[in-house]
């Protein structure tokens, strides 16, 4: 896969590009003079976490800005033209022709109202590449290349018959269909399940070699990336941290802040066994109204010990949560908590009962009421629960805060004054205040940045060897598992597929849902897209 | 196919329901009238043996139920009762069938809430639709002030201005637009210009920031990123990407706009002294001619009703997800 | 604390943070921040409410004072002149800001206690009590406001307490999808979940919970409302079955003076009196109408490109 790197073979070249976005009545810097050189038929991966830029920089590179921004300096010179000065109507002649897009969220970006062949050829049709017959042929065997189901009459269809999956391939056939030079791919993969992803990059990847296109490939996820990509970008508050061709990147990482990147994934936990079970789910079935979405489940939460219950969404887990806290009442079963059955509806159970089981939640932006203060959000339940008032109340709370590494500073602050991190860390703090013997925590680290992850996680597992809290831990992501389980619970559809300590769940042999799901998990390793396609096929 | 007749069905079924429920509620205006009203109308002097002759013609002495059903097959055969007006305590009654009272004024009103529409609506979808594109240019933030400004505007202080300018200051039409059935449509026009000119002006206002607020919403779809990132032109983004999706709400503001100008006509009929009924309603309501106002209030209900439900229907058959279901 | 770069700390890390400010502080760089217009909205609001509560202090002559000469012409005794039975068109439109305003704001309020109060409460039930309230509200809002109003008022009468009565509820249907559909939106909210589960009742969540959160919405709504009952309120009296003389009141002004527009073209003044009280109708919802868009925009965070 070595490139030509000769300056006759750059497409395109990014030179000292800035750009600042209109938000808050102010315009802030998003891009702080970034440089970007891409050769022909290559792949540039660019990584970074949120608010790094990157999706500003990948749909910059096309010369395209989003409403409310504006480029203020540099260059972005494609085919000898600087895209940064030109009107739109002379960008449009490259847009949909030379250059491509593919966005995130694929059932957003189709219009409901045209069939998907229509979409998949326009801008071919429109740049008068092809006559529409052709075109729609062509369409039909990239169709095919991406490993879509009825390749011939798929396209047929409106974006509403489609499932997601299945749209991302179309819309990267849509992309493909000019034959461009470029591809941008804007974090393609994220909206999609693990399982699904393995087949939509392997598709990906294999047409992007095959025309020997150039493309960026914009993501937060390091692993995808590194199956992806040719050379690796860092992008980091708007800067380039550090680039280099992606072997070279994943082996040897130059910068500190790339390096803690790469180190969290090494984060592990170990395994420790207890007898004493704290709650337990007993063959519990529950439905929401008609439609059935437990069946027969049974959990075991030993005292001071994390369960991670793991699964792909519609599995169930987030549903056994709330059985658990007694929002939906099963229609089978019970949950026993310290050996006694507690009532099914939230209503019948006693303050203790409730003060005993916490829950933390996935968005802690909208976990915490945004007109009440972190003294009134972590206060309320020391007052409820065990009646601490005044001065009490608040050097607690302020022990509390301590206890999540935050300090008395932060007492009077709304939740629109914290980070995200901050945010979760008083969620945690306020269920730590009722002193439970349990929490519920529902995906608690996937909305936020990898290396603010790995602080909460260390903090939980603090907490949990301080004061022996159980934690039943909700997640779709294999690696936080890994990281912080004792015991993992395996759900797909409703049912438990597979339960155990993580050292027997993690080890062959698996069933087949679970061999299917950890396998599909990408790895650092270059060659694991490979590999694993290699070995399926 | 099947499930967007279901839909448009129900929707169907759900209009005629409301109408049945309004039309309760119409009815009882007359059932809730204080037990002295008999003397009211026909004055002082009556006598009991009038009062009660008055009554039983009213049909009071039977149970609400069979009135109702009474009064409800009247009106779907174009009967809606005779008027209050024209009695007198001796017995003579000089009352007039409401349907006569109503249908001339009917059409008058009708003529002049489509001279409206023809005007209003092309040009507020089209300043919509273009402040939408240009958003926060000069143009835009002065159409919005504008009409920001008119909407605050009671439609008898528009009247009233226009009739300053245009009848008394410099007279290019008439103050008063005083037609009959007699009148030529090129006079009828000519007399009407400014009741219309009023409207228009009250109409286009809601109507264009509406179809701007539904136009901004669609601009701002992932998909029309998609289109302009797929090198389409402003055209071709108006007319294949956003209008197939902008059928319904378009529609929902034409509807509600045009509803809307079913009331105003009231307000500006009395302005102008227009024959329609509107000013009709409003001089019954005066004299607590309840006949009157149940008929002309039930005209108006089920206009607004219909519009409403064409709106709706129109919505459905223009969603792709209802049009191509899985 | 010492601090290596790029290393994580939760104290020191950055986001999306506002500066923590307090309330006084947010209000007055609000004020500083708006713009001509919405000041100029607030400067005759606060006009209009100084007139109405010292309306007496104000007016040269009592609301229904009537003197010998009907129709007099602008002068300096009678700044407006007087109408057509010689009352001063000044002092009653002084008085007209405190019967007009006063009993549409007075309406407005009950339409918000009304649809508010049982808005919120369907949104929490959300049972038999929402489909109850949202079926009849629909029904109610099937039949065009001034069309109802003018039913309404035929049966009992133009008074001002029906008049208050009647207009509070019907637009107490329009407050009440609102209250429902803002707070449905509160009540999915993750943290209005976690007080549930903490055990907290009904009314500490409804309290504590929904209501600071619906708020903003509510107060826009309020001056949208305001402005839609006051115009309805003096369109009634325009077609003469709102509020009733002796009482002064801009709508029933314009109409009783509405024929000296016809004398425009020989005496301006005169020709521009019956317009002066619809004026001042068309100032106040201006007025009102330039603060809700301003403050609209502001606290839905959405801004325009």
């Amino acid at each position: 896969m070595s490139k030509d790197k000769t300056s006759q073979n750059i497409l395109l070249q990014v030179k000292e590009l800035q750009i600042e976005g209109f938000s808050d009545e102010k315009w802030h810097k998003i891009i702080k003079g970034v440089d970007l050189t891409l050769f022909k038929g290559e792949v540039l991966g660019i990584i970074g976490e949120s608010g790094a830029g990157k999706s500003t920089l990948g749909l910059a590179a096309m010369g395209y800005t989003q409403p409310g921004c504006r480029i203020t300096g540099g260059q972005i010179l494609f085919n000898g033209e600087n895209l940064a000065r030109l009107s739109e109507s002379k960008k449009r002649k490259y847009w949909g022709n030379r250059m491509t897009y593919v966005a995130q969220s694929a059932a957003a970006s189709f219009n409901p109202a045209h069939r998907l062949i229509n979409q998949t050829t326009d801008s071919t049709v429109r740049a008068g590449l092809k006559n529409r017959n052709d075109a729609f042929k062509e369409a039909r065997k990239l169709y095919e290349a991406l490993n879509l189901p009825d390749p011939h009459n798929i396209g047929n269809r409106y974006p509403h018959q489609v499932s997601g999956g299945q749209l991302q391939r179309i819309m990267t056939a849509m992309a493909m269909s000019p034959n461009p030079d470029l591809i941008v791919f804007d974090e393609p993969t994220t909206a999609l399940d693990v399982t699904t992803q393995v087949e939509v990059l392997g598709a990906m990847r294999s047409i992007v070699e095959e025309f020997n296109t150039a493309a960026i490939y914009i993501t937060h996820d390091l692993s995808v990336v590194a199956q992806m990509a040719d050379r690796i970008k860092v992008l980091r508050y708007g800067e380039q941290v550090e680039e280099a061709e992606t072997r070279v990147m994943l082996e040897s990482p130059k910068e500190e802040y790339t390096k803690s990147l790469w180190s969290v994934r090494s984060l592990q936990k170990k395994e420790e066994v207890e007898e004493d079970i704290v709650l337990e789910m007993k063959s519990i079935s529950a439905a929401y109204g008609a439609a059935r979405v437990l069946f027969d489940v049974g959990i075991k939460l030993p005292r001071g010990r994390t369960v991670a219950v793991v699964g792909e969404s519609g599995s169930g887990k987030s549903t056994a949560a709330r059985v658990i806290t007694g929002l939906l009442p099963p229609s089978e079963g019970s949950v026993m908590f310290s050996g006694e059955s507690l009532p099914a509806e939230l209503k019948n159970r006693t303050r203790e009962q409730l003060q005993k089981i916490q829950m933390i939640y996935q968005m802690a932006d909208v976990a915490m009421n945004p007109r009440q203060t972190v003294r009134e959000i972590i206060g309320r339940p020391l007052e409820f629960y065990l009646g601490m008032k005044g001065e009490l109340n608040r050097s607690r709370t302020i022990e509390l805060l301590e206890l999540i590494d935050l300090d008395e500073s932060f007492i009077d602050r709304l939740p629109s004054e914290l980070s995200g991190g901050q945010k979760q860390r008083i969620c945690i703090a306020r269920a730590l205040a009722a002193n439970p013997e349990v929490i519920i925590c529902d995906e608690v680290t996937s909305a936020l940045d990898q290396i603010v992850q790995e602080g909460i996680l260390q903090l939980l597992m603090r907490l949990q060897k301080e004061f022996q809290i159980s934690y039943l831990f909700i997640t779709h992501d294999i690696s936080t598992v890994k990281a912080i389980s004792d015991q993992v619970v395996v759900m797909s559809e409703g049912k438990v597929v597979e339960q155990g300590l993580k050292s027997i769940v993690f080890s062959p042999p698996h069933p087949d849902y679970t061999q299917l799901l950890l396998s599909s998990v990408p790895e650092m390793d270059p060659d694991w897209l490979t590999n694993i396609l290699k070995k399926r096929s | 196919m099947h499930s967007i007749v279901k839909t448009i069905l129900e929707r169907l079924g759900l209009g005629v329901l409301t109408l049945f429920a309004v039309s309760i509620i119409i009815f009882s205006a007359i059932e809730m009238l204080p037990g002295d009203f008999g003397e009211a109308i026909l004055g002082q002097r009556a006598t009991p043996e009038t009062v009660a002759a008055f009554r039983r013609q009213l049909g009071l002495d039977q149970h609400p139920f069979v009135r109702y059903i009474q009064w409800v097959l009247g009106a779907i055969q174009g009967d809606l009762g005779t008027s209050f007006s024209g009695r007198n305590a001796s017995g003579v009654d000089r009352s007039r069938e409401v349907v006569g009272l109503i249908a001339p004024r009917l059409w008058n009103t009708m003529f002049l809430a489509s001279m409206t529409a023809i005007i209003a609506v092309p040009i507020s979808l089209a300043l919509g639709i273009t402040t939408a594109l240009f958003r926060n240019s000069v143009f835009d933030r002065s159409v919005n002030t504008a009409t920001l400004t008119t909407i605050s505007f009671p439609e008898f202080f528009v009247a009233y201005i226009l009739i300053l300018l245009m009848a008394s200051l410099y007279p290019v039409f008439p103050s008063l637009a005083n037609v009959d059935a007699d009148t030529l449509i090129g006079e009828r026009v000519y007399r009407t210009a400014l009741p219309a000119l009023t409207l228009t002006l009250v109409i286009v206002a809601h109507m264009m920031r509406m179809t701007r607020a539904a136009i901004i919403n669609l601009l701002a779809s992932p998909y029309i990123q998609m289109a302009r990132l797929s090198g389409a032109s402003q055209l071709e983004i108006i007319i294949k990407h956003a209008l197939p999706n902008a059928w319904a709400p378009i529609a929902t503001v034409i509807a509600f706009n045009l509803a809307y100008l079913v009331v105003g006509v009231v307000v500006v009929e009395v302005v102008f002294v227009y024959p329609g009924i509107g000013q009709l309603m409003v001089d019954a309501v005066r004299t607590r001619d309840i006949p009157v106002v149940q008929g002309c209030a039930l005209i108006f209900a089920v206009t607004y009703i219909l519009l409403n439900l064409i709106a709706d229907i129109i919505g459905i058959i223009t969603n792709p997800r209802l049009l191509h279901p899985k | 604390m010492t601090e290596k770069p790029n290393t994580y700390s939760a104290l020191s890390e950055v986001g999306a943070i506002r500066e923590n400010r307090t309330i006084f502080a947010n209000i007055k760089i609000s004020l500083l921040k708006s713009p001509l217009t919405a000041r100029f909205g607030m400067v005759v609001i606060l006009i209009y409410a100084v007139v109405a509560i010292f309306a007496p202090l104000i007016a040269p002559y009592g609301e229904a004072e009537v003197f010998p000469i009907p129709y007099a012409p602008w002068s300096s005794e009678f700044i407006f002149g007087t109408d057509q039975i010689g009352r001063d068109i000044f002092s009653r439109m002084v008085y007209g800001a405190r019967n007009t305003v006063g009993i549409a704001v007075a309406t407005t309020l009950l339409a918000f206690l009304i649809g508010g109060s049982l808005g919120l409460a369907a949104a929490i039930n959300r049972s038999y009590l929402d489909l109850v309230f949202s079926r009849t509200v629909d029904v109610l809002m099937a039949i065009p406001q001034l069309i109802f109003a003018l039913v309404l008022l035929s049966i009992f009468g133009s008074t001002v307490i029906n008049l208050i009565m009647i207009i509070a509820i019907l637009d107490s249907t329009r407050v009440f999808r609102l209250t429902r559909a803002v707070s449905l939106n509160v009540v999915v909210m993750d943290y209005v979940e976690a007080a549930r589960l903490r055990g907290e009742g009904l009314g500490w969540v409804m309290r504590k919970e929904i209501l600071p959160n619906i708020l903003p919405p509510l107060i826009a709504e309020f001056g949208l409302r305001f402005c839609f009952v006051f115009l309805s309120i003096a369109a009634l009296s325009f077609l003469g079955v709102g509020i009733q003389p002796p009482t002064a009141d801009w709508g029933s002004m314009v109409r009783e003076n509405a024929s000296l527009i016809q004398f425009a073209k020989y005496d301006l003044k005169a020709g521009i009196t019956p317009l002066l009280p619809a004026a001042a109708i068309a100032l106040l919802t201006v007025a009102v109408n330039f603060v809700v868009d301003w403050f609209l925009h502001k606290t839905s965070g959405i801004r325009d490109e």
